[in-house]
């Protein structure tokens, strides 16, 4: 491996490394628009220049590979200079919109040329003018003034989705990001060319105006949208209550993880976070009385809940489970039926239509914790024949955790005649949902945003997804509510938190063995069975 | 208490001394000046609020919204004011301006002038020269706290203080500041 030195500072790096890599290993940071490490090296930028002993100019780190005995500077007066003269080409042109730019706060214009530029502009005449706030596609818009012509966009859309909506065209500084004719930036990866956008250029249509970014607090989660689990930041709006419409989950972010999501997420999990703030959400535990809806107290409804389950015998109790639980709440829920000794638990139920899939990152499977509800080992039954018994009245008491039997595949009658046949139907879920209309008790669940927990993706990575929020209205956690059940019905003590949760899981299921919240930490961690 | 204090006599004796002192000091001033001694001034009482004193002219007074030539804000949303606010009683709600040239305007911009403590930050924050403290306009009270809540609409209508400071445009009552 090549040893070189750079500031002063020797390292040993893999051959093949740049040296933007190399510097950022010693913690380093060498200012860079254009270079991307997922993405092909442009050097379009010419910001990352550093100063090279033995070579007369300065070169770019991006496209400079290390090699022995390299020494190098990237503070010399030289390279200073040169950046702050770099950074004024950059804005020769640039319309300085910061006012009404949704991406000030956290532009890299600003931040570079506080740090690299702070120069006095001697630009006196007219700025190029091009084309503002154009639609690219359904989620992203261009401000082709603001762009700086790094290129990440177009080697995007070139090397990551293959779609190659878009181009650099015109020449010199009439140069400008555009879509080919007749082409829409409408991949299902279209929303990761905002984040990779150094400068205000692309921005996300339903972001525009709606929250600066210093209002927004940001949590680590994990995205529920499907199988893959991608690592995502929450952004949440709690400062300012009157932004964005009230809405407090605004954006989702991906967060870099090597080994599942590299630096991307899908669009349909990006922008599919409306239902934390959706108008559907159930934000009090209600009890169903003929026609009238009643809202109760949790004190008053979990003593009624734990009386419906135990007054039927465990054959005439069957719950369907859904595969969009924590491994925490699954595993409280199986702690739970053992108690009962309900067996009719499952937690399958298929979709209307099968998810799409590609070889990238999206999964047909939907649901965040299928591979978890697997491996807690819950259930066994058949899902379709406990709606059957339901059906035929030898179920008595259903249990319906999120799911909406009525957008499932199975045909709309055997769903009605199954919910209507059953005498009491509970449902625990986030949203009302046209099933949840037919449940004589309503659990609010917290949504992931509003709460701790684990889910264990396709591969069997058990990821963290932490609390951003406080829970809407009075719903807990799914484990909160399956704690204080299992505490009415059997007397235990009841967790406090969701790692009690996860500790006993660990403690019990082979597959979770010796895990904790600690050893997951911020990558995830493989079940037993998933490790090579 | 002492029972010499408890008849007041003598606090109500020294308080006449006092006013008296006043009176006849400020009459020296006033004959002194009469006379031709300019620099001697007594005090006077001004008939407020018919007679005002004017202003300073940096005064900071209640808030304006400036307005472009066609009459909408110049205001673009940024969030600066409602940033930099300490008060935090600036509520600003962002939209689409319909000159797709200027992009962002505010739909809705809100201060609780019971909440600010008046100390200009917004309109040093302000890039856009949209909000300014130039009205002259001082006497704003009411008798609920809805009433101190100036809108969009109302913080727009306001005129800048004319040149001798005077207030140009009439205080905004807001509908629920009834007497
Ligand atoms: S891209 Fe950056 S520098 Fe340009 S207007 Fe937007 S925030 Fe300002
Ligand atoms: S739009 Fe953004 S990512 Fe694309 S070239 Fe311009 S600055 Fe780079
Ligand atoms: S004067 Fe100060 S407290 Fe009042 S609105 Fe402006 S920034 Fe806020
Ligand atoms: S600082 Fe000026 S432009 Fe920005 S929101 Fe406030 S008044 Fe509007």
């Amino acid at each position: 491996m090549p040893k070189l030195t750079i500031d002063g500072r020797p390292l040993e790096v893999p051959p093949g490394t740049n040296l933007i890599e190399a510097a950022r290993r010693l913690g380093i940071e060498i200012p860079h628009y254009c270079y991307h490490p997922a993405l092909s090296i442009a050097g379009q930028c010419r910001l990352c220049v550093v100063d090279i002993e033995k070579v007369p100019r300065p070169q770019v780190a991006c496209n400079t590979v290390v090699a022995e005995g390299m020494v190098v500077h990237t503070e010399t007066e030289r390279v200073l200079e040169t950046r702050k003269s770099i950074m004024e080409f950059h804005l020769i042109n640039h319309p300085l919109d910061c006012p009404v730019c949704d991406q000030a706060g956290e532009c890299w214009l600003q931040i570079y040329y506080m740090k690299h530029g702070l120069y006095d502009p001697r630009m006196v005449d007219e700025k190029v003018h091009k084309p503002k706030a154009v639609p690219l596609g359904p989620h992203v818009i261009l401000d082709a003034e603001r762009c700086i012509l790094c290129s990440r966009c177009v080697r995007f859309c070139d090397e990551v989705t293959g779609t190659s909506e878009l181009g650099i065209f015109h020449r010199g500084d009439r140069s400008e990001i555009g879509l080919f004719p007749g082409q829409e930036l409408a991949n299902k990866y279209s929303g990761n060319v905002v984040d990779i956008c150094p400068v205000g250029a692309l921005t996300d249509r339903d972001f525009r105006f709606q929250v600066r970014v210093w209002y927004l607090d940001t949590q680590k989660s994990i995205c529920p949208g499907c199988a893959r689990g991608c690592n995502i930041e929450v952004h949440v709006s709690r400062r300012r209550v009157h932004h964005a419409e009230g809405r407090r989950v605004v954006r989702l972010k991906p967060r870099f993880n090597e080994a599942v999501n590299k630096w991307w997420i899908c669009d349909a999990g990006r922008y599919g976070s409306a239902f934390v703030d959706g108008d559907t959400r159930l934000q009090a535990p209600a009890r169903r009385d003929g026609e009238k809806t009643l809202e109760v107290a949790w004190t008053e409804m979990i003593p009624l809940a734990a009386g419906r389950l135990r007054g039927y015998r465990a054959d005439e109790i069957g719950i369907l489970a859904s595969p969009k639980l924590s491994n925490e709440d699954l595993f409280l829920l199986r702690r739970l039926c053992d108690a009962l000794g309900v067996g009719a638990v499952d937690y399958r139920v298929p979709p209307a239509r099968p998810g799409d899939e590609d070889d990238f990152l999206i999964r047909a499977d939907k649901n965040a914790n299928t591979r978890g509800a697997e491996l807690v080992g819950l259930g066994g039954a058949d899902s379709r024949a406990i709606l059957a018994a339901a059906r035929e009245r030898r179920v008595k008491c259903l249990w319906i955790f999120c799911h909406d039997l009525l957008a499932s595949a199975w045909p709309e009658g055997e769903v009605l005649d199954g919910l209507l046949g059953a005498e009491t139907v509970i449902f625990q879920g986030t949203n009302a949902n046209p099933t949840s209309a037919y449940a004589h008790l309503v659990l609010p669940a917290a949504a992931y945003p509003e709460r701790e927990g684990t889910w264990t993706n396709f591969e069997g990575r058990v990821q963290r997804f932490r609390q951003a929020l406080p829970p809407l209205g009075r719903a807990l956690p799914d484990w909160e509510i399956l704690g204080r059940l299992l505490q009415e019905v059997q007397g235990a003590p009841r967790p406090a938190r969701a790692e009690d949760c996860f500790r006993d899981l660990a403690a019990t299921v082979p597959a979770f063995a010796g895990m904790s919240y600690r050893s997951i930490g911020d990558a995830g961690q493989l079940v037993q069975t998933a490790r090579p | 208490m002492k029972p010499v204090q408890r008849v007041y006599l003598r606090e109500v004796a020294s308080g006449l001394v006092l006013t008296a002192r006043h009176f006849f000091v400020n009459m020296g001033r006033h004959l002194a000046h009469a006379l031709g001694r300019t620099e001697a001034r007594g005090a006077v009482t001004i008939q407020y609020p018919e007679e005002r004193r004017p202003y300073a002219p940096r005064l900071r007074s209640l808030h304006r919204l400036v307005r472009r030539e066609d009459g909408s804000p110049r205001c673009v949303a940024c969030m600066m004011c409602e940033t930099v606010c300490p008060a935090h009683c600036i509520y600003i709600v962002a939209g689409e301006h319909p000159n797709p040239d200027i992009e962002k305007v505010c739909t809705e911009f809100t201060i609780d002038l019971g909440k600010c403590v008046f100390c200009g930050y917004c309109v040093e924050a302000c890039p856009e020269d949209a909000i300014r403290m130039d009205t002259g306009i001082l006497e704003f009270s009411s008798y609920s706290r809805g009433g101190m809540i100036y809108t969009k609409e109302t913080l727009l209508s306001l005129e800048p203080a004319g040149p001798d400071g005077k207030p140009r445009s009439p205080v905004p009552i807001p509908a629920d500041r009834t007497p």
